[in-house]
C-alpha cells in the first residue's frame, strides 16, 4: 500500500491480504498474457462470452474440445477431473474424445 | 462487443464507511467496517475531498481530477485501486454495511462470575442489585452459594471451555468476602482440578473492601486473585451513596483494610472501580485520591444504570458533560505519560487503546453469554452477573447446563447487527450498542441500543483515536509495548 500506512493490528491484516491479492492472483494479470486456449471464456456473466481473440467463433461448441483442452492445457480452476494429483488415469478410456466421450466417469474425490 | 478491461470500469465511488480525525497534524482514517486505522497521505485527503465536495463521482471522472492535481494517470488509478480495495471508497453499488459475522453457537467458554451470595453488608443506594431499579428476583432462593454448585460450576467451565488453554473465574456478590470461606474452597479446589485437564486457571474478585482481613489477604496475594474494589473516591463523595443499612458511610471502615490490601497483595494488581453519580462526578479529584494518595495501580470509572426514572443518584445531561471533559483531562494526562513511556493509570483510556491496537470489530457489546456467564447462588446460569437472580434472565442451570435457545435469542438480539440506529454510527466496532443489562433497564430489551449515552461514546472515541494517532506518530514502541503487556502479540 502507498497511500495509506496501517497503523493497528486489523490495518496490517487488511494491508496483508491486499498484498496476496497482488501476488498470488496470476491468472490474467501476467504480461505476457498467459495461454488462453482457444475455446475458453475470457468472460463469464452470461451473455459476454467471448474467446481468446475478442470473438464468438472459438467459444466452446465441442463437448471434447471443452473437456479436452480445459483439462490438459487450461490453467483455470474449472469443474474438471484433477489428473495431476487424484485421477491420472481419469481420460485413459477415453482414447478419441470425439468417439469414447461416454466412457469419461463422475470423479468422486 | 465489449470487453471489460481495467481502464474502462464504470464504477461510481462515494466514500467508504470511515471516521476521519487528525492527530499532530496528520490526517487519519478508521474503518468502520473493520476496525482497522490508517495514516492517511495528502493525495488520499485529496479522493476523500473530493468525494465529500460531490458525494459520488464516476471513476473516470475521479482520475481526471487526481491527474489535474498533478499525478501520473497510472498512479491515479493505483491510488482509486488501493482506497476501493481497503474500503476507504466504495463502489456506489455496495448497499449493505459490513457487520461482524455472529460467533459459532458452539462458542468455548472463557470466564464464569460466580455470585456467591446475594448478601450485602453495605446498602448503597444506587445498587443495581438492590436498588430501586433492580431486576433481580432473589425471593425465595438461597443466599448462599453451596459448595456443591461452586464446584459443579468449576467443572462446568473447564468443561464448556473445551481447548483453551487457560481459563477465569470472578467471585462476585453481594459482597464477595460474606462469603470468604466458600471462595477459598473453591480456589483450592479448581486449581487441582484445572491441573488434572492441563489447563490454567486464573482468578479475580470484586469487593467493597469493609471485610478485608490480614488472612484474606494473605491468601488473596498467595493465589495471584486479582482484586477490584468498588470505591467511588475521598470520604465525602464514598460515604454518599456508598453507605451501611444505617446510613452511615464506608469510608472509615474500608480506608484501613484497603491500605493493607495494596501493600500486602504482591502478585496482581488492585484496581479501584469508581460508580460516578449524581454529586459524585469530579473525576480528576476522585482519580487523583484513589490512585496517588491510597495507592491503587489502575482506576476505572463508569456512570450509574439508571432506568430514566428520576432517581437522587441519576447523572443528567450537564453532569455527563462536566464527566466528558474531566475524561478528557485525564486522557490528556495518559498521553502526556505515554509519550514519555510511562504507564498511566487511567483505566478508561488503557482499555479503549488495547481494543484500537487490536482492531476490535465486535459483532456484541461484550462476552456476556458469550465467552462468559454468570452464576447466582442457586446455581442458576445468567448472561453475565448484572443479570444474577433475575428470573427474565436465566440461561439455564449448571445441573441442566445452558439453554441454548434462550442463550440464542440473548445474543441474536444483543447482535450490533439486529441494533438498527447502529448500523449508521463510526463508533459501533466499539461499542456494539452497550451493556445489555442498561438496555434492558432502560428500555426494557437487552437488545436495545443504548441511545442515551451515543454522542458521548462517539466523543470518547474520537478522542482515544487521536491519543493513538499522536503515539502511532511520535512513540510507536510504547503502542507495541503496551500490546505486549496486555497479551495481544
Amino acid at each position: 500500500m502507498k497511500h495509506l500506512k496501517p497503523i493497528n493490528a486489523k490495518a496490517f491484516k487488511i494491508e496483508s491480504d491486499m498484498a496476496s491479492m497482488e501476488e498470488d492472483v496470476v491468472a490474467l494479470q501476467q504480461t505476457p498474457r498467459p495461454h488462453v486456449p482457444l475455446g475458453c471464456s475470457l468472460s463469464f456473466s452470461p451473455g459476454w462470452e467471448v474467446d481468446a481473440t475478442g470473438g464468438t467463433a472459438g467459444l466452446c461448441q465441442p463437448a471434447e474440445r471443452d473437456i479436452y483442452d480445459c483439462y490438459v492445457t487450461c490453467f483455470w480452476p474449472v469443474q474438471m477431473a484433477d489428473h495431476v494429483n487424484y485421477s491420472p488415469d481419469w481420460a485413459s478410456n477415453c482414447a478419441a474424445a470425439t468417439k469414447d466421450w461416454r466412457s469419461l466417469d463422475i470423479v468422486f474425490p | 462487443m465489449t470487453i471489460m478491461t481495467a481502464t474502462g470500469l464504470t464504477h461510481r465511488y462515494r466514500c467508504g464507511e470511515i471516521h476521519e480525525f487528525r492527530a499532530q497534524g496528520a490526517d487519519f482514517i478508521y474503518l468502520v467496517t473493520a476496525g482497522a486505522i490508517f495514516a492517511a497521505d495528502g493525495m488520499t485527503r485529496k479522493v476523500l475531498d473530493l468525494l465529500a465536495q460531490h458525494g459520488e463521482l464516476d471513476h473516470d471522472d475521479l482520475v481526471r481530477a487526481l491527474v489535474g492535481d498533478g499525478l501520473s494517470a497510472m498512479d491515479a488509478e493505483e491510488l482509486v485501486r488501493e482506497l476501493r480495495l481497503a474500503r476507504a471508497i466504495q463502489s456506489t453499488q455496495a448497499v449493505h454495511a459490513l457487520m461482524p459475522a455472529a460467533p459459532p453457537a458452539d462458542y468455548p467458554l472463557q470466564a464464569l462470575v460466580l455470585n456467591v451470595t446475594n448478601q450485602c453488608n453495605l446498602a448503597c443506594t444506587y445498587c443495581y442489585e438492590f436498588g430501586a431499579d433492580k431486576i433481580a428476583t432473589p425471593s425465595g432462593k438461597p443466599k448462599y452459594m453451596s459448595l456443591e454448585t461452586a464446584k459443579s460450576s468449576v467443572d462446568f467451565l473447564l468443561k464448556s471451555a473445551r481447548q483453551r488453554e487457560a481459563v477465569h473465574i470472578t467471585f462476585f456478590g453481594g459482597e464477595t468476602l460474606m462469603n470468604f470461606r466458600l471462595l477459598r474452597d473453591v480456589v483450592l479446589y479448581a486449581d487441582e482440578a484445572a491441573a488434572v485437564v492441563g489447563k490454567r486457571m486464573t482468578y479475580s474478585l470484586t469487593t467493597n473492601a469493609t471485610l478485608l482481613t490480614d488472612e484474606i489477604v494473605a491468601f488473596l496475594s498467595d493465589h495471584a486473585v486479582g482484586v477490584t474494589v468498588s470505591m467511588d473516591g475521598p470520604p465525602e463523595m464514598q460515604d454518599a451513596r456508598r453507605v451501611y443499612k444505617n446510613g452511615k458511610g464506608s469510608y472509615a471502615v474500608m480506608e484501613p483494610r484497603l491500605r493493607k490490601l495494596i501493600a500486602g497483595h504482591k502478585t496482581r494488581a488492585v484496581t479501584a472501580r469508581v460508580t460516578l453519580s449524581a454529586g459524585v462526578t469530579d473525576v480528576q479529584r476522585i482519580y487523583r485520591h484513589l490512585k496517588h494518595d491510597i495507592g491503587f495501580h489502575e482506576v476505572g470509572f463508569a456512570p450509574v444504570t439508571t432506568s430514566g426514572e428520576e432517581r437522587d443518584y441519576s447523572l443528567n445531561g450537564d453532569a455527563m458533560t462536566g464527566i466528558l471533559s474531566d475524561f478528557e483531562a485525564l486522557a490528556d494526562e495518559w498521553l502526556e505519560y505515554a509519550l514519555q513511556g510511562k504507564v498511566h493509570g487511567f483505566t478508561n483510556v488503557s482499555e479503549t487503546i488495547t481494543e484500537l491496537i487490536a482492531g476490535t470489530n465486535k459483532s456484541h457489546p461484550c462476552g456476556a453469554g458469550l465467552g462468559l456467564l454468570g452464576v447466582s447462588p442457586s446455581g442458576d446460569l445468567s448472561p453475565c452477573h448484572r443479570f444474577t437472580d433475575a428470573d427474565t434472565h436465566t440461561l439455564g442451570h449448571i445441573d441442566t447446563g445452558l439453554d441454548q435457545g434462550k442463550r440464542e435469542d440473548f445474543l441474536t438480539r444483543g447482535h450490533v447487527a439486529s441494533k438498527y440506529e447502529c448500523s449508521t454510527c463510526w463508533a459501533r466496532p466499539m461499542c456494539a450498542g452497550g451493556c445489555h443489562h442498561e438496555a434492558f433497564v432502560r428500555y426494557g430489551d437487552t437488545g436495545h441500543a443504548n441511545l442515551h449515552y451515543c454522542d458521548w461514546i462517539r466523543q470518547w472515541t474520537d478522542r482515544c483515536l487521536q491519543i493513538y494517532g499522536v503515539l502511532a506518530q511520535r512513540n510507536p514502541e510504547f503502542l507495541n509495548r503496551f500490546a505486549e503487556r496486555k497479551g495481544l502479540q
